[in-house]
């Protein structure tokens, strides 16, 4: 399976975030370090949001710890390709746990954005969409193109899952919007947001 | 879910260790239980396996356990960690998680590589888990008893669900027993 090179082509990270946030309804977000915590925040803070600022490759356990505990909310994890590729094993785990409100968006530049831009794997072809399908996720999206990503969009919110998107996002540097990084403060605000903590 | 842990009772003498950690488990209202195979969990994997109130969330990697635990504290529920020794390891990085946002966790760690160990390669890792989980800030509690296995749990679950703190209990090699290697 061919899959668009994301440094030559690829969609505006920033564009590509708006999109998968523009109706956002009761979404529940995890974002992974680092440049998808800062696309994110771009859109503007929310307690709904979860960032993380370090424990590179923990993104999607903690979007299932969430999914499992949350099974009437839907929940989506934005993380880039580095960040996955440290903890592939998280996508077989939730494989087989299937969790049917999960759904792992990989923002996909094929770059290790904040330390210099240096290739990753899948800039020498390794194919995140054919790892997640043979893991056996649900549906699995391979996008290049803004119109896939606005039905990925909106399949967000339609019942059924686990849900794996691979996004090919061109190689630029957006300006950093930084969230929030006090672990402890981003932890009990977004319990608040969901009435499990009171105060 | 914001009710505190009752707090510790005096561990119940008869039943089989595993099954009154197991119990202790319950009391605490654990929904997710993420493992990863050691033979001394074998039986506390079963039991969990079997609650239709718990989730248990086979691992490739213990490290993903603490991601899956912060998840679950994030979406209102408790979980617990099973793991071998060598597991500890695999953890560490990922313990900054749980300490830049006191995420509560409780690690339950059967022991390798100690109490009449055949296996060399055990040792580096079983000897080193203490200080490794001390050394990212995590209370660490050893039972070597089986009347001391289960209060032991409660009291590290306690410990960690009250005030968001990181605890592991290491059930040692010579309460587990050392592996079988003729069969």
């Amino acid at each position: 399976m061919d899959q668009v090179s994301p440094a030559a082509a690829g969609l505006d990270r920033r564009a590509a975030i708006a999109a998968l946030l523009a109706r956002r309804r009761d979404l529940l977000l995890v974002t992974g370090l680092g440049s998808t915590s800062w696309d994110a925040a771009s859109l503007g803070d929310d307690d709904r949001n979860f960032y993380l600022w370090g424990a590179m490759g923990a993104a999607a356990t903690v979007g299932l710890g969430l999914a499992l505990a949350q099974p009437r909310r839907r929940v989506l994890v934005v993380t880039g390709d580095g960040e996955m590729l440290m903890g592939l094993g998280a996508l077989a785990t939730i494989a087989a746990m299937r969790p049917a409100n999960l759904a792992i968006a990989v923002f996909d530049n094929g770059r290790y954005g904040e330390t210099g831009m240096q290739e990753s794997h899948t800039a020498a072809g390794v194919a995140l969409a054919g790892i997640a399908r043979a893991c056996g996720f649900a549906e699995v999206f391979d996008i290049a193109a803004a119109e896939a990503l606005e039905a990925f969009a909106r399949r967000l919110h339609d019942p059924g899952g686990p849900l794996f998107a691979r996004v090919a996002i061109a190689a630029n540097e957006a300006p950093r919007v930084l969230p929030p990084r006090d672990g402890a403060l981003l932890k009990r605000r977004f319990r608040r947001a969901l009435g499990i903590e009171q105060g | 879910m914001s009710a505190t842990i009752p707090d510790p009772i005096p561990d119940q003498p008869g039943a089989d260790w595993r099954e009154r950690i197991f119990a202790q488990i319950k009391r605490a209202a654990i929904r997710q239980v993420g493992y990863v195979p050691d033979a001394g969990h074998a039986r506390l994997i079963e039991l969990c396996r079997a609650d239709p109130q718990i989730r248990a969330v086979p691992l490739t990697s213990e490290e993903e356990g603490i991601g899956l635990a912060a998840g679950a504290w994030l979406g209102g529920e408790r979980a617990v960690l099973l793991m071998q020794s060598s597991g500890v390891g695999n953890c560490i990085n990922m313990l900054s998680l749980t300490k830049a946002c006191r995420f509560p966790l409780v690690m339950l760690v059967a022991m390798r590589g100690e109490w009449a160990e055949f296996n060399p390669w055990q040792v580096p890792m079983g000897t080193k888990a203490q200080a490794a989980l001390e050394l990212m800030d995590v209370l660490v509690y050893r039972a070597e008893r089986p009347q001391e296995a289960a209060d032991t749990v409660a009291a590290a679950l306690a410990i960690a669900f009250n005030g968001e703190l990181a605890a592991a209990v290491l059930l040692s090699q010579r309460l587990i027993g050392a592996k079988q290697w003729t069969r």
